[in-house]
């Protein structure tokens, strides 16, 4: 009987992790889709500095990735996600989203066009068998290719700067725009993209080549700044930049218990991406209905709230007595010195007016409780001119 | 009221095609009803070419039930319907000898448990009838309360132990039964050969006396569980609805096969048929079956990938091969051959055949319902010759070894258990023909050649038939309508086609 074993350690490596291992001073690890990434190398507050001061490097290596090849690749991604896969240029990347027939987001992603025929879709939750039964009648294959592709996300105002030395010539990239260099004897595709709200590129590649690309770009960018972050600091930027997350600022729809817990995209604020003219697509219908009969029972909103007291998991009220909502991220940000929340309010409260804030403030082993009003304001909380701006700046 | 009385159209003129069609057009609706093949009927209709002179049934060769709505409004002894036989009675062919059954009444030791037990099976059938006139109920909201209580007030005045008894086998397997309450193999052979006629389960299976009893709901020219035999078969009841249907105005298209129903996923907007042609409706029925209608002519494109999935995983396999002999004379059963003859010895036999199939293989020993059309009604075949019509249990829908040699297999199965029941029939027959479940989808276009167009399971009746997303006629695509065997309350008593028309009726008020 071959011994089983696989108990002992049961999240798995990423192909980054002979680097990532030995920098992590504090060993502090988390769980990603089956594998350990860094949540702190050691400081989170300097590793959210160097994103936005700055360059950063994340191994994104456990984010799900699909990939759809075929001759109606398009066609089929049509029919599965919101936005319109078919207009998407080859070369080009899109922020999309998709829902079950009920219109209930089922995950939200980036996706890829790597050829005319040739997709690739990037999410945080495993979807495979919807995936695949999307895929009846349709000329397409579909593979998961999460282990095959290495990533890592380049972030910071210096990024370029660090991409240039590196010998990557980026400076004709536009967001949302990839591009394929060589490296050994490989290659590397960068797309700039990012899960930051800042410049910012991410680089994908073969386990094989994993290291050498980490090595390159650690060789050519740690003399002008380039410092590895884990989660911790990234969650912070992306709370700065307005950004959702899978399973915490929504629950996946297939993944509900509660009848009353999924959301469409509508009630996400995602309603932008719906190309309601593209043709029937899942959850069109459900959709229209919403849309029409303005049945949409929640809205997401960000906020401004007074004071320096993150409100994470606080429960928003209306003229302070009756419950509206509740804040799914927040944060005092330190890149805008503001108190912000990405929060879920009941739709008939969705102008935030006589909306409050119960904040349980933890000081010195004793909460005390704080009721505050707040501010319904844009998101992205954060939008540097720098995160588009092409040919990007060097810092 | 733009669309309201605009053209109607309904796809496939089997018996549930027809009664929709019907009730459609006698209230004012222009209705034009296709049917793909040269002759209407669906399941009803006839076999082509068994031999020169010998007409057969293709599928169906005996009506069990027909909707008593749809029978008055139709009206069919005016459009030339003629029974060749009514109240026919049963006989179980046996080794001990046979055994017939009329209704309630049979022969032999059992004669008195039986009659109890039919009474009492015929008593909870015609309190769970209501619920096959009726828009299936939602667990949801938009129910039609009023008539919903009216049949659950009804199942409840069967009074407390009776009540009790009809929760006791609602979902009990007819083996059981058989056993408990039947001593005569002969019996207990009839009725799990008739709880599983057209299903894809054993007498064992989970289930199966429901189906016994859904039989016995039914009901022809008042009578109750009764099997007739129109004069020319079944055919002949098919052309005579056809008539009635073209009395109350359907434009009746024959040869006319759908190849697209059209829409924009969001409304139909006609259909295209396979010459070619286009024809322009805002409302359109199909008969043809959930799966093929939605998978097949609307295509999943139009429709949502969770919806999709769910009714490709509908069960729909079909467990009954159908056998059509041309014989050059009268076979000697040892029975009167006015009867419709089971060919199973007992219970277990009928289990036994039922076996195989699960496995995707041929059952040595098949059961089977063996009808001669030509005994009631001469028409059917040449002087002194008779056509045999029989319904083969079980034969597997998707057979390991290839079809053909499944077809074959089975073919000499059947022979050879005709041939110990009724000795020398193999040198009578002029031509054989046996066509499996997979013929069956191929010409019938019955999924997986199952009768009815999706298995008549409990988990797959009422508002989960076909499935829950479907279960009350309507489509997610605003027009576009499903009727037939495949929705509540299955079977082609036209019950289905007339609920629908109903709803359909109703949605458009």
């Amino acid at each position: 009987m071959i011994p089983q074993r696989h108990y002992e350690k049961p999240l798995r490596e990423t192909p980054f992790h002979p680097r990532t291992a030995p920098l992590n001073r504090l060993q502090n690890w988390g769980a990603w889709a089956g594998y350990m990434t860094p949540s702190c190398y050691g400081d989170s507050a300097m590793e959210h500095t160097g994103i936005r001061n700055t360059a950063t490097l994340y191994d994104i290596s456990p984010m799900i990735k699909y990939r759809i090849r075929g001759p109606e690749a398009a066609d089929y991604l049509n029919r599965l996600t919101l936005r319109d896969a078919a207009r998407l240029p080859v070369g080009a990347v899109h922020y999309t989203a998709w829902t079950d027939d009920a219109g209930q987001v089922m995950d939200d992603g980036t996706l890829f066009r790597l050829g005319a025929d040739d997709f690739r879709l990037c999410c945080q939750e495993r979807h495979l068998p919807w995936l695949l039964d999307s895929a009846w009648g349709f000329d397409v294959t579909i593979g998961d290719e999460t282990d095959r592709i290495a990533g890592l996300a380049l972030q910071g105002p210096v990024s370029a700067t660090v991409l240039a030395a590196a010998g990557f010539d980026v400076s004709a990239l536009k967001p949302f725009r990839l591009a394929t260099f060589p490296l050994s004897a490989g290659e590397v595709t960068i797309s700039r993209t990012g899960f930051t709200g800042d410049l910012g590129y991410e680089l994908w590649t073969t386990p094989e080549d994993a290291l050498v690309l980490w090595d390159h770009l650690m060789a050519h960018g740690a003399p002008l700044g380039l410092v590895p972050t884990g989660t911790d600091a990234v969650m912070l930027a992306r709370t700065e930049a307005g950004f959702l997350t899978t399973n915490l600022d929504f629950i996946p729809a297939q993944q509900a218990l509660r009848e009353d817990r999924t959301r469409s995209p509508l009630e996400l604020g995602l309603g932008w991406m719906i190309a309601w003219d593209k043709g029937p697509f899942t959850g069109r219908r459900a959709l229209m209905a919403e849309r029409e009969g303005k049945t949409s029972r929640w809205a997401l909103v960000g906020l401004d709230i007074p004071g320096n007291v993150s409100a994470e998991g606080s429960i928003l009220y209306h003229g302070k007595r009756r419950e509206a909502g509740f804040v799914t991220a927040a944060c005092w940000s330190p890149t805008l010195k503001r108190n912000i929340a990405i929060a879920h309010v009941a739709a008939k409260y969705a102008d935030c007016r006589d909306l409050w804030v119960e904040i349980y403030a933890l000081r010195e082993l004793q909460y005390h409780k704080l009721m505050l009003p707040v501010t319904k304001t844009e998101r992205p909380f954060f939008a540097p001119d720098r995160r588009r701006a092409t040919p990007p700046g060097r810092f | 009221m733009p669309g309201r009385f605009s053209d109607i159209i309904v796809i496939g003129a089997g018996p549930n095609g027809l009664a929709c069609a019907t009730r459609l057009a006698q209230k004012g609706r222009r209705v034009t009803l296709l049917e793909a093949e040269a002759a209407p009927g669906g399941g009803a209709r006839a076999l082509p070419d068994l031999a020169p002179g010998y007409r057969s049934p293709a599928l169906a060769h005996l009506i069990w039930q027909f909707d008593p709505r749809a029978e008055a409004a139709m009206d069919l002894s005016r459009h030339g319907l003629e029974w060749a036989a009514q109240g026919i009675p049963t006989t179980v062919l046996s080794p001990d000898g046979p055994l017939t059954i009329r209704g309630g009444l049979a022969e032999g030791p059992d004669a008195g448990a039986w009659a109890t037990l039919y009474q009492r099976m015929l008593c909870f059938a015609g309190a769970l009838e209501p619920f096959r006139r009726m828009t299936p109920p939602r667990l949801a909201k938009d129910n039609s309360w009023g008539q919903l209580a009216k049949n659950l007030l009804k199942l409840r005045a069967l009074g407390t132990h009776d009540f009790r008894e009809l929760l006791r086998v609602l979902l009990i397997n007819a083996h059981d039964v058989a056993q408990d309450e039947l001593t005569d193999p002969r019996l207990r052979a009839a009725l799990c050969f008739d709880a599983t006629l057209g299903a894809w389960a054993g007498p064992r299976s989970p289930n199966t006396l429901i189906l016994w009893l859904d039989r016995l709901a039914g009901q022809i020219g008042g009578q109750r569980a009764s099997l007739g035999m129109p004069k020319g078969g079944m055919p002949a009841l098919a052309a005579a609805m056809a008539r009635a249907a073209e009395a109350a105005g359907v434009t009746l298209r024959q040869g006319a096969r759908v190849a697209r129903i059209v829409t924009d996923g969001e409304r139909v907007s006609g259909v295209t048929l396979a010459d070619g042609g286009e024809l322009r409706a805002d409302l359109v029925i199909s008969a043809i079956g959930p799966k093929s209608t939605l998978l097949d002519l609307v295509g999943p494109r139009a429709l949502d990938a969770g919806l999709v999935t769910r009714l490709r995983h509908q069960k729909s396999r079909g467990g009954a091969a159908k056998l059509h002999l041309a014989l050059s004379a009268a076979p000697d059963f040892g029975t009167d051959l006015h009867a419709r003859m089971i060919l199973a010895g007992d219970e277990h036999e009928v289990e036994s055949a039922f076996n195989p199939v699960k496995y995707g293989e041929v059952p040595e020993r098949p059961v089977m319902e063996i009808l001669l059309p030509s005994a009631f009604d001469p028409g059917h075949a040449p002087e002194g010759g008779h056509v045999l019509s029989a319904t083969v249990q079980f034969a597997p829908h998707d057979p390991k070894i290839g079809r053909d040699e499944a077809r074959a297999a089975m073919l000499e199965a059947s022979l050879a258990r005709l041939e110990a029941a009724a000795p020398g029939i193999r040198r009578m027959i002029v031509r054989a023909d046996l066509l499996m479940p997979y013929d069956i989808e191929r010409q019938f276009g019955m999924a997986g050649g199952n009768w009815h167009h999706g298995e008549l399971t409990v988990e797959q009746m009422l508002f989960l038939r076909p499935i829950p997303q479907l279960s009350r006629y309507a489509t997610p695509i605003r027009g576009l309508w499903l009727t037939g065997a495949g929705t509540h309350p299955g079977g082609m008593s036209g019950a289905a086609g007339w609920n629908t028309a109903g709803a359909v009726l109703e949605a458009r008020q």
